[in-house]
């Protein structure tokens, strides 16, 4: 084995293992990102086309007022987030964020289960200065369609 | 007076830079010979200069001066004083001001220490770390200036961002702008070669303990921010693959790849062109990394302030030092001439498996990172979590400790598989046990716990190795390091796989007096009471903790609400015992009188922590050894110089 690589190749070798290898890892992070990334859904995508069941996704849309009902068990709750077009019917067993209130808005983090959606996670603003990337636009046009609803 | 005085002293080691950079510049060629003798103090003063204007910045936190901008933006007059102290650098401009600093005196050192490098080399070296720091002083003075005044002063500071009230503020910034910023000093040196062609074993020796000195800081930073995350966050994880967290692996990852290669290159000059390579990249990842957390593009605790300007601001700077650093590789790299050969069978190439999978983790941990930024360009939201990183970066880990194992028992240039084998099949054995027992044990264990530790069991075993057979007074500090270091991923990697192969978790509505098990622990909810802290108020759980009929340990986890400004933050409780922590989160009032609990129960979680104490602690054994023997070595010169000089009179 040591025979078969001349001496004067041995840059050329490791070049070509170094690489190998990194392309190599570049190609797999490429494809594990198409099959592993989260991707974000308003309420009316989700409902318009759901993801692959069991897929992690994120949804994204405000706590439907007079939704949030808390199971017997006390840890279990039950809401409904929505957008101007569909509603989603959401369940997530855990502490819920400090800042997650009725009507406010709220990410979760989860996967579709025969129409609910089971949370792992649950995001919602840390105060007004911390707000998650994706609601900061979303409650603005979440405003508008609110007005727009009750006008 | 004091704002002015530190804005001054920063304006002049701005210009200070600029004299170290063109007086640098202009040494290196014939003509300018003369102007090299002013490079190096002008190198210390600058340093001075910038540490004088942060003390500056601090004595004006601690006065809670409300006529400047910054301290009644993020500080607030009834503040305990540490927070006023780490208020300091607990925002946008404080931070970057601290950033220069570190930058500075991290000059200052190199200036005052380095004697080995050949002069022309040390003069380009500092040209280059003054080249960097410019950007870094325009971009503070120019869109982030620390001492602005406002126009009346403020009545009352804004205060400080609760998650950041804790006495980890003070230590954890620093210490990661010490790594992070430390290697930039790597950086330079790579330049300062590349320029005046002078890659070779002095320059890797010349540059390894300054690396050192930066990965020792890196590591116990982003352990201090593992736990902090872990017990401040109060989610019972250690490590999230936040983009974060991600930018202070980043450059981890390339210096502990830069700190193997830099010894190949010290030891048997081969691997030039990878090592500067590396010296470029690992700064690199410490600018991706600042650029990513400051500019605002990401959200998180660490993102001060979005300001746009200040985002593009850090970008044109990367694209200038990183762009200019890797042309300047391009053009030179040709020059560098292949180093010493290797047998395949070698300390060398085992180094070369352990750099190869350290940078393919690197890539695998940077595209996973920017990803989201690029596809929300085009409009598609998508978060990057664990389901990616820890599959793909298991790829290259793996591999990489089994190496790890093998690599310190090799020789340098070549070795025979046969001669080793012997001495490895203890550690083999010992994994092979382990996983035998963790099936009889455990058969439900998933895949990569299991994996995970075996390998950590047999990593233990065969890191010791080395010191087999030696007499261990007389081994060098190095290999001490390189041992304990190692001995430190192990020890790290069992925490990790224990945590997640062996935690248990109790979600509960809790009445006062009722009882829940979780894992061998039996945890009563005793108390629940309103409870006050200087600037916040909190409900409080005392809980007790009982472990197979012995005495009751008390817990108390809060739920606090801080007044200015507004924002509740739980506090964890943590019990912790030799074979794992018991971690308790009290919740909300679920409904009449019952409490949300979350209690777990995670054996041996504690040496995740530990096991980045070791690996710093190896850091430090090598740079002492490192040092020591340069002081010797240079004692040595200076006798042998006298004595030249006696016998020639």
């Amino acid at each position: 084995m040591t025979a078969a690589i001349k001496p004067k190749h041995q840059r050329l070798v490791l070049l070509g293992i170094a690489l190998v290898a990194l392309i190599g890892a570049g190609l797999l992070a490429a494809w594990a990102l198409r099959n592993q990334a989260a991707y974000f859904y308003l309420p009316k995508d989700i409902v318009a086309e759901p993801p692959a069941p069991g897929r992690a996704v994120r949804l994204g849309g405000m706590v439907e007022t007079g939704s949030l009902k808390t199971a017997p068990d006390g840890v279990t709750i039950d809401f409904i987030v929505g957008d101007d077009k569909a509603r989603v019917p959401v369940r997530f067993r855990g502490i819920t964020p400090d800042l997650f209130v009725e009507g406010s808005g709220v990410v979760a983090e989860g996967r579709m289960q025969g129409g609910t959606f089971v949370a792992d996670n649950l995001l919602a603003k840390h105060d007004e200065n911390y707000v998650p990337r994706e609601m900061a636009e979303m409650t603005a046009a979440q405003a508008k369609a609110t007005v727009a609803e009750t006008r | 007076m004091i704002a002015e005085l530190g804005l001054a002293m920063l304006w002049l080691a701005a210009a200070l830079a600029l004299l170290q950079l063109a007086a640098g510049a202009f040494a290196l060629s014939a003509r300018g010979r003369e102007l090299g003798g002013i490079v190096r103090p002008v190198a210390v003063v600058q340093g001075v200069l910038c540490a004088l204007s942060f003390f500056a910045l601090i004595v004006l936190f601690l006065r809670t001066d409300l006529s400047v901008k910054l301290v009644a933006t993020n500080s607030h007059s009834l503040k305990p004083f540490v927070y006023k102290l780490a208020g300091t650098w607990g925002n946008h401009e404080g931070s970057m001001l601290l950033w220069v600093t570190v930058m500075g005196l991290a000059g200052s050192f190199v200036a005052l220490f380095e004697r080995r490098l050949r002069e022309a080399t040390m003069l380009a070296t500092l040209a280059g770390q003054a080249f960097v720091s410019i950007g870094f002083y325009a971009f503070l003075l120019f869109s982030s200036n620390p001492f602005e005044r406002l126009p009346e002063p403020a009545a009352e500071g804004n205060g400080l961002n609760p998650l950041l009230q804790d006495i980890g503020l003070a230590f954890h910034p620093p210490t990661l702008y010490l790594g992070y910023v430390g290697l930039s000093v790597a950086f330079s040196f790579a330049i300062g070669a590349l320029i005046t062609r002078d890659v070779g074993p002095a320059f890797a020796r010349a540059m390894r303990p300054w690396v050192l000195g930066a990965w020792i800081f890196l590591s116990l930073g982003i352990t201090a921010g593992s736990y902090w995350a872990y017990y401040e966050l109060g989610w019972g994880g250690w490590w999230f693959w936040d983009p974060v967290e991600n930018a202070s692996l980043m450059p981890w990852l390339a210096a502990t790849a830069l700190l193997h290669s830099a010894s190949v290159l010290a030891a048997r000059n081969a691997l030039r062109a990878w090592t500067v390579m590396l010296g470029v990249v690992a700064f690199s990842m410490s600018m991706i990394g600042t650029f990513l957390v400051r500019s605002g593009i990401l959200t998180s605790v660490h993102a001060f302030a979005v300001d746009p300007e200040r985002g593009s601001f850090i970008l044109a700077l990367l694209a200038i030092y990183i762009g200019g650093a890797l042309a300047l590789f391009a053009t030179r790299a040709s020059t560098i001439t292949e180093g010493a050969r290797f047998a395949p069978v070698s300390r060398e190439s085992a180094l070369v498996v352990n750099n190869v999978a350290l940078s393919a983790i690197l890539g695998i941990v940077l595209v996973g990172t920017l990803y989201p930024l690029l596809t929300e360009a085009f409009d598609e939201k998508v978060s990057v979590g664990p389901p990616y990183f820890n599959p793909m970066g298991a790829i290259f880990f793996v591999p990489m400790l089994v190496v790890m194992a093998i690599g310190p028992m090799l020789r340098w240039r070549g070795d025979r598989a046969a001669r080793v084998s012997g001495k490895l099949a203890i550690p083999a054995l010992a994994a092979a046990a382990t996983a035998l027992g963790l099936v009889a044990l455990a058969p439900t264990i998933k895949p990569m716990p299991f994996l995970g530790i075996a390998l950590a069991v047999g990593l233990a075993v065969a890191s010791v190795l080395p010191l087999v057979g030696r007499e261990l007074k007389r081994t060098p500090l190095p290999t001490w390091g390189m041992v304990v270091a190692h001995f430190g991923i192990a020890v790290a990697l069992f925490g990790v796989g224990s945590d997640s192969a062996f935690s248990t978790e109790k979600l509960v509505a809790s009445r006062v007096g009722e009882t829940h098990a979780v894992g061998p622990w039996q945890v009563t909810l005793s108390d629940i009471e309103p409870v006050a802290g200087p600037n916040w108020t909190a409900i409080e759980a005392t809980m007790a903790a009982s472990h197979a009929g012995g005495a009751a340990s008390e817990l108390h986890s809060q739920s606090r609400n801080f007044t200015s400004p507004p924002l509740v933050t739980s506090e964890s409780a943590l019990l912790t015992r030799w074979n794992g922590q018991l971690y308790a989160v009290l919740g909300e009032e679920a409904d009449d009188q019952r409490w949300q609990l979350r209690l777990w129960w995670k054996p041996f979680v504690p040496m995740i922590w530990y096991g980045g104490l070791l690996i710093g602690l190896g850091g430090l054994l090598a740079l002492i050894g490192r040092v020591a023997h340069d002081v010797r070595r240079l004692r040595a010169e200076g006798k042998i110089a006298y004595r030249r000089q006696r016998q020639g009179r």
